[in-house]
């Protein structure tokens, strides 16, 4: 295992969702710097960053929200977050969202230091071998906030390609989106659905075990249509499989 | 009143539950899409060129004005007459006027989106006159009665044996499943009227302000025929067509193929300036070219959404979205579908109305990926939601996210929030799934994972 050249001290934010449906993935996240030397800081009382306001059109309530966050990690080393989502949100839609506002250079520089997490690990402390070891075939779903917003299609899999014993199998459109997508899945269960399920069957046709990815709404969407259809496949989260040895 | 959003979310329902339609939108669109990545490797630098492209229309839009009136100028000088027609109304008033005075009775049409933005073939059958659309793919559908399915491929959803079907019924062809033959059969149909027609309307793909000319492409070689037989000729387009110059076109042509339908250049592309000059053969005896506003002035004046107007209506949007792809062109039951439509269409016929266009996306942001002319189409989603919610918020949903944010922002209130989950997850299973759910609109197709004892929060303190 290499370590980075310097130990800093990184703040987490733990979204509302993973604190509450998808805790291993914070654990995971935790022991994970914590083994690469660095000491980790938990603001507990930030859950969430206002996204599925801002995303509904009520950027004051989100603002809300957000102001909080921006408040709370103004000091802050290096900020990872445990969202693919949230972390486009903190750091692309933030500066929107405070645009005009006195808090306008606040939100850039915070968008300055926020990281998703595996575009901490590989590019940030250029680590990608964290001597993991996860015999199974996977496939891997691109986050389309990860994606698309914060442009991270290299981290994950330079990290899973140096996991022990694990078989990167990729799916065909693996960069088409699960259908989640926030308060769309709620508001249009039956696009949400029918996105879904044109994604499981993707990842299925690969005959992986593991769908992976590096956003757990994503996963919460596919888990759901995969065990409403009994099917045997499961999702995990790259934190979780880079924290196994 | 008609709720356009209940009719959405009937049509969705419907649509996406349909799995022979998935199945064949999936294939076509997955040919498609190996197609375009052929052609797009064949540009030395495809980023540069969509930067280059975008450059291009931000001048051409941002100096509208300009160019419209050197656009104009241009082709009157030519003997062409323009008229500005700032609403579909007046734009059906005028082209209707034409074709009264030109006494026809019968019209060719190729394919123009902004003809049916305006309704326009209701609008002349209306009067009497029979209009019939030369594209294959139009032609079919107009067959059918319907609108078209895609703003490029308008009959995507059919496929073979029924078009051999609707043939069949509507001309009397014997049925076929060869492609060659029903394209045979079409053009014989369709021959016929090419040399009848009085008129004949077209749309326009460029608006070229240097030359003051029309660019048009397409694949069939209909639109020429649509250009060149009748003695009068229309072109109906809207005032976002414009490019500044001619060599635009060395990019736009090759784009607009590659992005829109996965071809190096399209087959047959034409430029128009006018009518029949003096000692030339051929060429319409009159030229009418029609400036279409409709609301694109109020677009132009949004600062924020104004690249919308960069459009050259590739579809390339539409192709990519998973939503266009799971529900379908008819179901967005606009001119313009996928990502453009559900931006533009609450500025062109009302934000209330059509809002819920913005609302149905995962803001996946595959569109703006793929735009070759980088519009920021799903942001763009997002700026109408803010401007809806400003404009008109929903009681219910202000309060929830009211109360959110009291409880987000109290620890103590989030921590009671989360027990509460907790306690109330072994009652869920009594309902789960069922109309009594609270979580119905997930449960109804999807489980929910399971809460675990101890969140992450309650983990972190145990170490403390
Ligand atoms: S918005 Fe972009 S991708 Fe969509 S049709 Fe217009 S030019 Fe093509």
């Amino acid at each position: 295992m290499s370590a980075a050249s310097y130990y800093m001290t990184i703040t987490l934010f733990i979204p509302c969702f993973v604190d509450m449906m998808y805790p291993k993935v914070g654990i995971s996240m935790v022991h994970i710097l914590e083994r690469l030397g660095h000491k980790i800081n938990y603001p507990e009382e930030l859950v969430c960053c206002g996204q599925p306001a801002f995303n509904s059109g009520y950027w004051d309530e989100s603002r809300t929200v957000a102001t909080k966050v921006l408040d709370r990690l103004k000091d802050a080393e290096a900020v990872v977050i445990a969202s693919g989502s949230c972390g486009a949100m903190l750091k692309v839609f933030y500066p929107d969202l405070f645009a005009q506002t006195p808090q306008a250079q606040n939100a850039k520089n915070l968008a300055s230091k926020c990281y998703e997490f595996s575009d901490f690990l590989a590019n940030r402390l250029g680590v990608t071998d964290l001597g993991a070891r996860f015999p199974a075939k996977v496939t891997f779903h691109d986050g389309c906030h990860g994606l698309r917003e914060l442009g991270n299609k290299k981290p994950a899999r330079a990290l899973l390609a140096k996991v022990r014993e694990l078989e990167l199998i990729e799916m065909k459109d693996a960069e088409t989106c699960c259908g989640f997508g926030g308060t769309f899945a709620a508001k249009f269960p039956m696009i949400s659905t029918a996105m879904g399920e044109v994604k499981c069957a993707s990842a299925f046709a690969t005959g992986a075990e593991y769908i992976v990815s590096n956003d757990s709404s994503c996963l919460m969407q596919v888990q759901g249509l995969l065990d409403r259809q009994k099917n045997p496949v499961k999702t995990i989260h790259l934190a979780e499989i880079l924290a196994q040895s | 009143m008609k709720s356009f959003v209940r009719e959405f979310i009937t049509q969705s329902r419907h649509v996406t539950q349909e799995l022979r339609h998935r199945q064949l939108i999936q294939t076509a669109l997955g040919k498609y899409e190996v197609k375009r990545d052929e052609k797009k490797a064949a540009f030395q630098n495809w980023p540069a060129a969509r930067q280059a492209a975008a450059e291009t229309k931000w001048e051409a839009i941002n100096h509208l004005d300009q160019h419209l009136t050197d656009f104009a100028r241009r082709l009157e000088a030519r003997g062409t007459v323009v008229h500005w027609a700032s609403t579909a109304e007046t734009a059906r008033d005028i082209i209707l006027g034409i074709v009264r005075d030109s006494k026809a009775r019968s019209i060719i049409k190729s394919k123009a989106m902004t003809a049916e933005e305006i309704h326009l073939n209701d609008a002349l059958e209306h009067a009497g006159f029979e209009v019939v659309e030369s594209d294959l793919g139009e032609y079919i559908v107009q067959l059918r009665k319907e609108a078209p399915y895609h703003i490029v491929f308008p009959a995507m959803h059919l496929t073979r044996g029924e078009i051999s079907e609707l043939f069949a019924r509507e001309l009397g062809s014997a049925p076929t499943e060869s492609p060659e033959e029903l394209t045979m059969i079409a053009r014989r149909a369709l021959r016929q009227k090419y040399i009848t027609a009085d008129v004949g309307i077209t749309g326009a793909n460029f608006a070229i302000a240097e030359t003051g000319m029309i660019s048009i492409t397409e694949n069939e070689g209909n639109a020429r025929l649509t250009a060149a037989l009748p003695k009068v000729m229309i072109t109906l387009l809207g005032i976002e067509k414009i490019l500044p110059r001619l060599e635009d076109l060395a990019l736009f042509l090759p784009m607009l193929a590659t992005a829109g339908a996965g071809q190096a250049l399209t087959c047959y592309n034409s430029l128009y300036g006018g009518p029949r000059q003096p000692g030339e053969s051929d060429g319409p005896e009159q030229y009418h070219v029609v400036l279409l506003d409709n609301r694109r002035t109020q677009l132009l004046a949004d600062p924020e959404q104004r690249d919308a107007l960069h459009c050259i209506r590739c579809g390339a949007c539409l192709n990519v979205c998973p939503i266009y792809r799971n529900i379908g062109g008819h179901t967005y039951a606009t001119t313009y579908s996928g990502p453009i439509g559900s931006v533009i269409t609450p500025h062109l016929r009302g934000l209330q109305d059509w809002k819920h266009l913005s609302y149905a996306s995962s803001l996946c942001g595959a569109c703006t990926e793929t735009c070759p002319v980088k519009i920021d189409l799903h942001h763009h989603l997002l700026q109408n939601r803010r401007n809806s919610a400003r404009q008109k918020p929903s009681r219910t949903e202000k309060l929830t996210f009211k109360l959110a944010a009291v409880v987000m922002n109290r620890p103590r209130l989030y921590a009671i929030v989360k027990k509460m989950a907790r306690l109330f997850q072994p009652l869920h299973k009594l309902v789960k799934g069922s109309r009594l759910d609270p979580a119905y609109a997930w449960t109804q197709t999807r489980d929910l994972p399971t809460v675990p004892d101890q969140s992450f929060k309650d983990w972190w303190r145990t170490r403390a």
